[in-house]
């Protein structure tokens, strides 16, 4: 064997790797163009202002919005995120800061499991806890399943960001007298802001695209209703109903819905790189 | 000569590996004290465990060591801090934080939130560490985009904004090209009128250059205190005269 024989073979092996890694990346964006291909070019005809200021109409007649169901997913968002946001940030600082012990461990054991709890479930445990007593369906049950769903994606990516943050920070805010709790909280998830935000985005942008957990917490409403005690509307049990339907129209409107969400969500995908975006250039 | 940190039989571990064996040691007020040694001989530790900074990294101690006579390892380590202030081996500035807060984090994380207060204090410790000149027209730029010297100096001046009494320095210049550690030398000259300094160093000259005394640390054991001129010239122990010539170490 001479060396020129090695030389060759690294160099087509070389070329081997990076044409499997390139058809590999093709074969996870061509999914993606196809939906976005098929969301915008069938839902931008019933994609106009009616359908973002008026109500459903009842069956029979076509045309007609659906403000209360974009309003509707945002609060679910909203009350989710006000529940799963907190709770995910802080078990995540706990555990990167405070949880090298059985309990950490524990916690980071059951994190991992919900994760992998079928958001169903969450939606029949949101059910049992919140529906059940109350003997209604609520926009409250809805964003309270919801918000269960958020909490292991935004505790892990929080426990993983605040971890990358430099011993040598904490240390320089410890050694300025600055007790624990306000170097944790003033300097190491200010350093892992970032980071931490793209967990949040994560989590709400998985809550926002749920739809088995609301059909029995939150349910829909085909009126207008901003009560957080009343069923209440979204985007994505319209889009379930209307796609099952056998009205044309409706089907129709289940595209525009659900192009309404992905843009729901690339706007607030926007707005938080925007708010997250660092103050300074980074060299 | 006032004594301002008095050390007395300290032990230090970490786990149940002893790395300090029975310190004893007085630090005079507004003199310069050189920790030198062979890596792993225990400087670090010895000058962690006078700010309890050993705790953050798991380590324990034994024995006393009174600042101003008061013993600090019964005091609270968040309030001692404040007097005995650390400067780090590798700069260290809050990169999420500009230039002014970086100075001022110590104090406003610390409950000073009147801005009329602060801004004089960030100018007068930027002027202190001797950067004031070079970034006062960015102080709002990130901490962490200025030179590793610069980053240094701010470190400093993040030190001395909270007004402590004492500044222990590990190997400060340590990951600094010739020309910063210069300055952080001319730097140490200068504060030692108003602090009291005790630095941690690898290199010999530097040792020389900077200190009134010189403690020689030895596999966890002090073997050698003394005045720095007599230390580098004559000193009592074969060991010191080995390691000084560079024959070990």
């Amino acid at each position: 064997m001479n060396s020129r024989f090695f030389h060759y073979r690294k160099k087509i092996t070389s070329m081997i790797m990076m044409s499997l890694t390139f058809a590999a990346t093709l074969a996870a964006i061509v999914p993606l163009i196809f939906i976005f291909y098929y969301t915008i070019s069938k839902g931008i005809t019933y994609l106009n202002l009616d359908f973002f200021i008026a109500m459903p109409k009842p069956v029979g007649e076509t045309g007609g919005g659906m403000a209360n169901a974009i309003v509707g997913t945002l609060m679910l968002i909203g009350i989710g995120g006000a529940i799963g946001v907190p709770v995910g940030i802080m078990t995540g600082t706990y555990l990167s800061e405070f949880g090298n012990n059985k309990f950490g461990f524990m916690v980071r054991f059951l994190t991992d499991v919900l994760s992998g709890v079928p958001s169903i479930v969450v939606g029949v445990v949101a059910y049992t806890m919140v529906v059940l007593p109350m003997k209604h369906f609520s926009a409250i049950a809805g964003g309270i399943a919801l918000g269960i769903l958020m909490i292991p994606t935004i505790t892990r990516t929080t426990e993983e960001m605040i971890k990358l943050v430099p011993h040598s920070l904490r240390e320089a805010g410890l050694a300025l007298g600055i007790p624990k709790w306000k170097t944790t909280l003033a300097i190491v998830i200010r350093s892992a802001w970032k980071g931490i935000a793209t967990g949040v985005l994560l989590g709400l942008s998985r809550a926002a695209g749920e739809t088995a957990p609301l059909l029995f917490t939150a349910l829909g409403n085909r009126f207008w209703s901003t009560s957080i005690g009343q069923p209440i509307a979204s985007l994505t049990v319209y889009i379930y109903d209307y796609a099952k339907s056998p009205f044309e129209d409706w089907n129709q409107q289940a595209w525009t819905a659900a192009l309404v969400l992905i843009l729901l969500i690339s706007i607030l995908s926007l707005v938080f790189r925007i708010i997250t975006r660092s103050k300074y250039k980074t060299n | 000569m006032e004594i301002k940190l008095s050390i007395k039989n300290l032990d230090a571990y970490y786990g149940k590996n002893q790395v300090l064996k029975n310190i004893s040691l007085d630090i005079p007020k507004n003199k310069v004290v050189a920790i030198i040694g062979p890596s792993g001989c225990g400087k670090s530790t010895f000058l962690r465990s006078l700010n309890r900074m050993h705790e953050v990294v798991g380590g324990t101690i034994k024995g006393e060591i009174l600042l101003d006579g008061e013993d600090l390892t019964k005091t609270d380590p968040v309030l001692l801090r404040k007097r005995v202030g650390m400067v780090f081996q590798k700069p260290n500035p809050f990169p999420s934080m500009s230039i002014f807060n970086n100075v001022a984090a110590g104090l406003k994380l610390n409950g000073v939130r009147n801005k009329k207060q602060i801004t004089p204090i960030v100018e007068k410790c930027l002027r202190q560490a001797a950067l004031w000149e070079e970034v006062k027209n960015n102080l709002n730029d990130s901490g962490a985009n200025i030179s590793g010297g610069q980053q240094q100096r701010l470190c400093i001046a993040r030190t001395l904004a909270v007004n402590p009494e004492v500044i222990l320095m590990d190997e400060p210049a340590s990951a600094l090209d010739p020309i910063s550690t210069t300055k952080i030398e001319d730097l140490i000259f200068e504060l030692k009128k108003d602090y009291t300094i005790v630095i941690v160093t690898h290199n010999m000259q530097q040792a020389a250059r900077v200190s009134d005394y010189t403690a020689f640390f030895y596999m966890g054991e002090l073997i050698e205190f003394s005045d720095t001129k007599k230390m580098f010239t004559s000193p009592d122990k074969q060991q010191t005269e080995d390691y000084i010539r560079g024959r070990f170490g």
